[in-house]
């Protein structure tokens, strides 16, 4: 695989062949010392035009696992603030000698411009409110480990929220489609995107008629800006129709589990705190953050002997 | 020394007649079955080819004054000689806006430099089209303003269109709108479809475009005043303005190459050279706007030619501006998708529009002894393709690269002047 940009272009055999290889990633981490050389003499540089935390720095820890060199840029100390264009930035990077770059920008389509204009591979970290398939990777897999099954049919995966803006939600209702599990949206009218009765997806704009068939829930990030824009009246009615309330989560099935991409509004969309809730998966997310993304970055970068000889490691 | 046409089927006043077309002094002089040549005459093979009047663009953005990098007065000018067209409506959108004589003298002034085709200034209805105050409209039009616009944007306030339209009845001009309500297209990046949820990006719904035409509807109503509707690109702007032209309001209205030809499906691959404002609509946007051009209900098809340089076309696709070349390729892209006959392609690039910009006693008259000759030479069969790189113009964003067209500009005459001699710009 070339790139990694979008759930559409990894395809249902892509998606598996990842997951599958973030077991063994996960072996690796598991031991005493989490490092292997799979992808010495590999450079990746974190291109990252907009602030993240917890996707950059497990980026680059995966990275750093594999034994790849890593760059990092950030546009707050860049070149970016002298005027310099997107397509000098990525020239003047790969003129340096990269492999990969990965890439998050507010701006959809960033990744695919910029493919234009390197040789490199491009793994999508989050372009606009398109696609971020790490994101949907590191969510498939956690919810493959927490029921033990490799197939999601007849699985109920409801997402709560903001869908309309949601990069993550976009790549989520591809992934788990592909996957066949049943997703259904649920979010006021405004925050939810136009013609979604041409997706794979029931809809509906009530939590509470849903709550109770469902077996992963997926909580999304409201950010308060949407209520300046007036897609809202204001945060605590939005809490009150589609936050996870201690009331609802008592409506949850017992073996239903609970997800959230990060950041947390506490009290917005989660009123109840994860730590009370039996089957949170939210600090697993985090954790499969870092073998998701190490199996992406090998997938890219590694060719057949690199293949090889990490299968030793691993055996051994 | 004369200019002869030899060997063409000249459209005329009683149908298409074999005929030679001798020009002398900027006027066709003689047309006749066969008109031999004299020693100096400049003889222009039209085998297999069309006389038409020349092409009247409605819609040209020009760039001159204030971005020249992407197009010039003069460049823009060859451009369209080379699409056949012999004027062109400069839309005021440049920097300083054409809101004031000064401004419009010097963008005519450039067109008489260059010298390939008029070049028409339009004037801006509002001072700096802020949409607040109104341009001084009489004064502009005292000194042959024809056609006014803020294009590039539409007139927000209804209460100052109003206006603008009371104002202007008595004035003899067109007022001629881009319809767009922004508040609904903040941030807007393409038609709002299912491709633009499955993106991610602010879509542009239709609403957007067909609520400004029914209140400009409405206004010419209300006030009587000529109103003209710039890019129509939605299936309900087409019946809006069927209704009107029926209950006989003085409307008119126009319809770009690109809004007739292309998709919004090709911006799923985030390729700016697509981004255009209003934007790429759906397939039964394209069927109503081509029932709309052939059966009279929109006018003229207008290029919105909007050249932009490398560089802002390269910025992420929210970032980059909107708009897309149009003048090479207008008459290839119109004969390749609407089937139109000869009488209504000159009607819907000629005539109508000359009409519109109050050109008539210049552009758009069928060729007859004694009439002005701007005239272009077409070959209606002719199939190419479009190469960015031969094209006149200082911009490259046409959407049409690679693509076979059908209809090709062989020679254009400009005030009885080849300035495009197969195919190829003589200035």
């Amino acid at each position: 695989m070339k790139h990694c940009r979008s759930i559409e272009e990894l395809g249902k055999e892509g998606l598996l062949r990842l997951i599958d290889s973030t077991d063994q990633m996960a072996e690796i981490n598991r031991r005493p010392i989490p490092k292997v050389p799979a992808l010495r003499g590999k450079t990746v540089v974190s291109l990252f035009f907009e602030d993240s935390t917890r996707t950059r720095l497990s980026f680059e820890t995966a990275a750093k696992r594999l034994s790849a060199e890593t760059m990092t840029f950030s546009v707050s100390t860049s070149s970016v603030n002298k005027g310099e264009s997107l397509r000098d930035t990525v020239e003047t990077i790969t003129d340096m000698g990269v492999h990969a770059f990965v890439v998050r920008h507010k701006s959809a389509g960033v990744p695919w411009q910029i493919a234009q204009w390197t040789n490199a591979s491009i793994i999508n970290a989050g372009d606009g409110a398109h696609q971020h398939p790490t994101q949907a990777l590191v969510d498939c897999y956690t919810v493959r480990e927490a029921i033990g099954r490799q197939s999601f049919d007849g699985l109920n995966v409801t997402i709560v929220g903001d869908i309309k803006h949601s990069r993550v939600a976009r790549s989520n209702i591809s992934a788990f489609t592909m996957l066949g599990a049943q997703v259904t949206l649920v979010a006021p009218p405004t925050l939810m995107p136009a013609h979604t009765n041409q997706w794979p997806v029931r809809v509906s704009h009530s939590l509470d008629d849903v709550i109770a068939s469902t077996d992963v829930l997926y909580m999304l990030r409201l950010q308060s800006e949407r209520m300046d824009q007036g897609l809202i009246p204001n945060l605590g009615e939005y809490g009150n129709r589609f936050g996870l309330t201690d009331l609802r989560a008592q409506r949850l099935q017992p073996s239903a589990v609970v997800m959230h991409p990060g950041p947390m509004n506490r009290g917005v969309e989660m009123h109840v705190d994860p730590a009370d809730l039996p089957n949170s998966l939210i600090h697993k997310q985090v954790a499969n953050g870092v073998s998701v993304r190490m199996a992406v970055l090998f997938d890219v970068l590694a060719r057949g002997a690199e293949v090889n000889s990490l299968k030793e490691e691993v055996v051994a | 020394m004369s200019v002869i046409i030899s060997g063409a089927t000249v459209l005329t006043e009683s149908g298409e007649q074999r005929l030679d077309v001798r020009i002398d002094n900027g006027v066709i002089s003689e047309m006749s079955a066969s008109i031999t040549p004299s020693h100096g005459d400049v003889v222009l093979n039209a085998q297999g080819c069309h006389v038409l009047p020349g092409f009247v663009d409605l819609h040209t953005h020009l760039r001159e004054p204030g971005k020249e990098d992407s197009e010039t007065i003069e460049t823009g000018s060859r451009a369209g000689a080379k699409g056949g067209y012999t004027a062109l409506v400069a839309m005021p959108n440049t920097t300083p806006a054409q809101d004031s004589i000064p401004i419009i003298e010097f963008v005519r002034a450039q067109g008489r430099r260059a010298g390939l085709v008029e070049v028409v200034p339009s004037g801006c209805i509002t001072i700096g089209r802020a949409g607040v105050a109104l341009a001084p409209l009489a004064d502009l039009a005292r000194n042959g303003v024809t056609i006014f616009t803020d294009d590039g944007s539409g007139v927000q306030d209804p209460a100052i269109m109003r206006r603008a339209m009371e104002y202007s009845r008595e004035l003899g001009i067109t007022l001629a709108q881009h319809c767009e309500v922004s508040a609904l297209t903040a941030g807007a990046v393409m038609n709002e479809c299912s491709c633009s949820s499955e993106m991610g990006v602010p879509g542009w719904p239709a609403l957007a475009e067909e609520l400004m035409v029914h209140r400009d509807i409405e206004l010419a109503k209300l006030t009587g005043a000529r109103i003209h509707f710039l890019h129509l690109s939605t299936a309900g702007s087409v019946r809006l303005v069927r209704e009107a032209k029926k209950a006989g309001l003085p409307v008119t209205a126009e319809v770009t190459p690109h809004h007739l030809s292309l998709t919004e499906e090709l911006l799923k691959s985030f390729d700016s050279t697509y981004k255009v404002n209003p934007p790429l609509r759906s397939v039964a946007d394209i069927e109503a706007l081509k029932e709309g051009l052939l059966d009279g209900t929109i006018d003229a098809v207008a290029t919105d030619h909007a050249p932009h340089v490398k560089r802002d076309k390269e910025l992420p696709l929210d970032q980059a501006p909107p708009g897309m070349l149009g003048l090479e390729t207008a008459l290839g892209v119109v004969l390749s998708t609407v089937p139109l006959s000869v009488a209504q392609l000159t009607a819907v690039m000629s005539t109508n529009p000359a009409r519109i910009a109050g050109l008539s006693e210049r552009h758009g008259m069928l060729a007859a002894v004694g009439r002005p000759a701007n005239l272009c030479v077409v070959n209606l069969d002719a199939e190419w393709s479009v190469n960015p790189q031969s094209l006149a113009s200082k911009s490259t964003n046409t959407p049409f690269v690679g693509r076979m067209l059908r209809g090709k500009v062989r020679h254009t005459i400009f005030e009885g002047v080849v300035v495009v001699n197969e195919g190829v710009a003589q200035r």
